[in-house]
């Protein structure tokens, strides 16, 4: 039986500290296994985003419990959250966010050097060996500012990457992308889930791309929709 | 390297107009920390040493500190006890038993003594009238317990001894009565006596108010002139080692009752004067500092606000707020150590210019030197450097406990 690598339990997140209180999302329950690749969907405003980010510890549910590879990751302090997300979480976003100081390289870099396992030379390798699976291979030394927006993009995914993560999680991560540009980087989330048995995570609000995930997991107003 | 600080120099690499700019401030504040207070310290050491150099280390005068008891109150409590009408005993004032002091602090190891009488007289000379402090000295004496003989620049102290008529006067009090070796002046004293003497002498201690105001003549003569046979008015002493000067002036007054005043209680106001120099120094040089400081939160705030996209990718990433704090703290770090370094290089510089100058300081100014004496010190340096760390330091804090407490998905929502 394959492994439940990220599980909700009755998640609600309320944004208390408002003048009215918003309920982002309400009672939510789901199970994701290793391996599977899941689009969340759903209108603007129906809490996509806010769930993404709960599943990848960047926020903490109000009530409700998110176990991510079987830990509990209720009341776990910041620094071990930090932890949890270095070793087996890799973020894409609709904004590439690289450092624009810093070459395709660096940037892919920065998560291995974080983690600390790996020697220099072994990181550098192990960059250029994710450049050119994702098609950058002559991309390396270039800035951000020297590269496309689809070239950004996947230098973005090779970045969360780096640490070789259980779990990609995706945020529009075609949002800014043409159809072209966008079906490129659903490949690869294809490739990583077909080739590598890695779970990925991604929102979308295109109906087409959506469909080429292996589940669908739909929001109205903050909860499962049908 | 560590990843934090590899980002850390990235941005300031990235921002570089402010980094220079940051730098250069923290340069200026320590450079002007290392000048101006080495030429400040320089003045006073320098000031001290002349003070230290001229003037008498202990000088027993012929007054006391507080008034004699009256005899009443020796036998009555002064609470309930008054007396009205009390009048100054009208004595020949001067120290009693002169001789016997001398005497008795000649033999002390360490010490030399010189019995002295000091006061005022006019100096008579072509027209002109200048008042002056005519010491009596005892030549014999006065040689080994002061450097007047060192200091003479024409003539010696022999010649007092040769010429009961001679005095020997300061270099700029020669110059304002037009005196040259060899001139016959009236002097005049508060008894009344004038009498015509003949310049044997002229001294430049180097001390403004000494060599603008002080004449010497033989003891005899002195008192001849003040009307004041055999007394003696104050009696000064030359040590070897002059930090135990106030422990002398203690142990003198304690034993013989007069007042008697080591150099450090006579130059008090002097060094009180010299405390609120250097408030007044160290609280502008400290505002420079204060100043680069704000320039350095400025441009690390800046920094901050551009890049929020950074901060909330690598909190993603599992960036601790340490490490996110630490990107912005190492630059203020940095900014603070190359600037200091080159502070103190550029503060070298300074001294070295500032002692080279060729400036003459004579006549209306407390002490006259060529050249600004200037005081160097390691302490001087590191005072500067740590000062300057400390401020770039903290103002680099303010900003990056900011950036850390960043909420990643606050910045994310904002961006896309």
């Amino acid at each position: 039986m394959e492994k439940k690598i990220v599980e909700l339990k009755n998640v609600t997140r309320i944004l208390s500290e408002e003048v009215i209180p918003v309920t982002l999302v309400k009672d939510i329950s789901f199970s994701i296994k290793t391996g599977e690749f899941v689009a969340i969907t759903g209108p603007s405003g129906s809490g996509k985003s806010s769930l993404m980010y709960l599943i990848g510890l960047l926020d903490s549910p109000s009530e409700g419990r998110v176990f991510i590879d079987g830990i509990d990751t209720t009341n776990v302090s910041d620094a071990i959250l930090g932890k949890i997300r270095l070793e087996k979480i890799g973020f894409v976003f609709q904004f590439h966010f690289l450092l624009q100081e810093f070459s395709a390289l660096e940037n892919i870099m920065l998560p291995m050097r974080k983690l600390a396992q790996l020697k220099p030379k072994e990181m550098h390798e192990r960059a250029e060996m994710l450049l050119e699976n994702f098609g950058l291979k002559n991309a390396g030394y270039k800035k951000p500012g020297q590269l496309s927006g689809g070239e950004r993009q996947r230098v973005a995914i090779a970045r969360a990457m780096a640490n070789d993560p259980l779990i990609i999680l995706a945020d529009e991560p075609s949002g800014n992308l043409d159809t072209k540009n966008a079906d490129i980087v659903f490949k690869l989330f294809e490739k990583l889930v077909g080739e590598q048995n890695k779970t990925v995570i991604t929102v979308t609000h295109d109906n087409a791309l959506a469909a080429r995930a292996h589940r669908q997991i739909h929001l109205v107003d903050g909860k499962l929709g049908a | 390297m560590s990843m934090t600080l590899s980002i850390a120099l990235a941005y300031l690499r990235e921002r570089k107009r402010q980094s220079v700019l940051s730098i250069l401030g923290v340069m200026m504040g320590v450079a002007f920390f290392v000048g101006i207070s080495g030429l400040m310290q320089g003045m006073h050491t320098y000031f001290i040493e002349k003070l230290v150099d001229v003037a008498p280390h202990v000088k027993i005068l012929d007054e006391y500190r507080e008034p004699q008891i009256q005899p009443v109150f020796t036998f009555y409590n002064a609470d309930i006890t008054e007396l009205r009408g009390i009048k100054p005993k009208e004595e020949l004032r001067g120290i009693r038993q002169a001789e016997k002091i001398v005497a008795a602090l000649q033999i002390k190891a360490g010490i030399k003594v010189t019995p002295t009488l000091n006061g005022q007289v006019f100096l008579r000379y072509g027209g002109k009238d200048v008042s002056s402090t005519l010491v009596g000295i005892d030549p014999e004496t006065e040689r080994m317990a002061s450097n007047l003989e060192r200091d003479m620049v024409e003539g010696n102290l022999n010649n007092l001894l040769t010429n009961s008529s001679g005095i020997i006067v300061g270099k700029d009090l020669a110059n304002k009565l037009s005196l040259r070796m060899g001139a016959k002046l009236s002097v005049i004293s508060p008894a009344g006596i004038i009498k015509k003497m003949k310049v044997v002498g002229i001294f430049e201690s180097g001390l403004s108010a000494v060599d603008s105001g002080t004449s010497y003549a033989i003891l005899k003569k002195a008192q001849i002139l003040q009307e004041r046979e055999d007394v003696i008015n104050q009696i000064n002493i030359r040590m070897r080692n002059v930090d135990e000067a106030p422990e002398l002036a203690r142990e003198i007054e304690n034993q013989y009752g007069y007042r008697t005043e080591s150099w450090q209680e006579t130059f008090a106001n002097i060094f009180q004067f010299f405390v609120v120099q250097n408030a007044i120094m160290y609280s502008t040089v400290t505002a420079i500092l204060l100043v680069a400081g704000f320039g350095i939160y400025n441009t690390i705030s800046a920094s901050v606000n551009e890049k929020t996209h950074d901060i909330a990718i690598l909190k993603s990433m599992g960036f601790s707020q340490n490490d996110i704090s630490l990107i912005f703290l190492y630059q203020g770090v940095i900014v603070g150590l190359i600037g200091s370094v080159l502070g103190c290089l550029m503060g070298n510089l300074l001294l070295d210019v500032l002692a080279s100058v060729d400036i003459k300081m004579k006549g209306e100014t407390l002490v006259s030197f060529e050249g600004f004496p200037v005081y160097r010190s390691n302490w001087l340096y590191v005072a500067g450097s740590l000062m300057a760390f400390t401020s770039a330091s903290v103002s680099a804090y303010i900003p990056a406990r900011k950036a850390a407490s960043y909420n990643p998905v606050e910045i994310i929502r904002g961006a896309s």
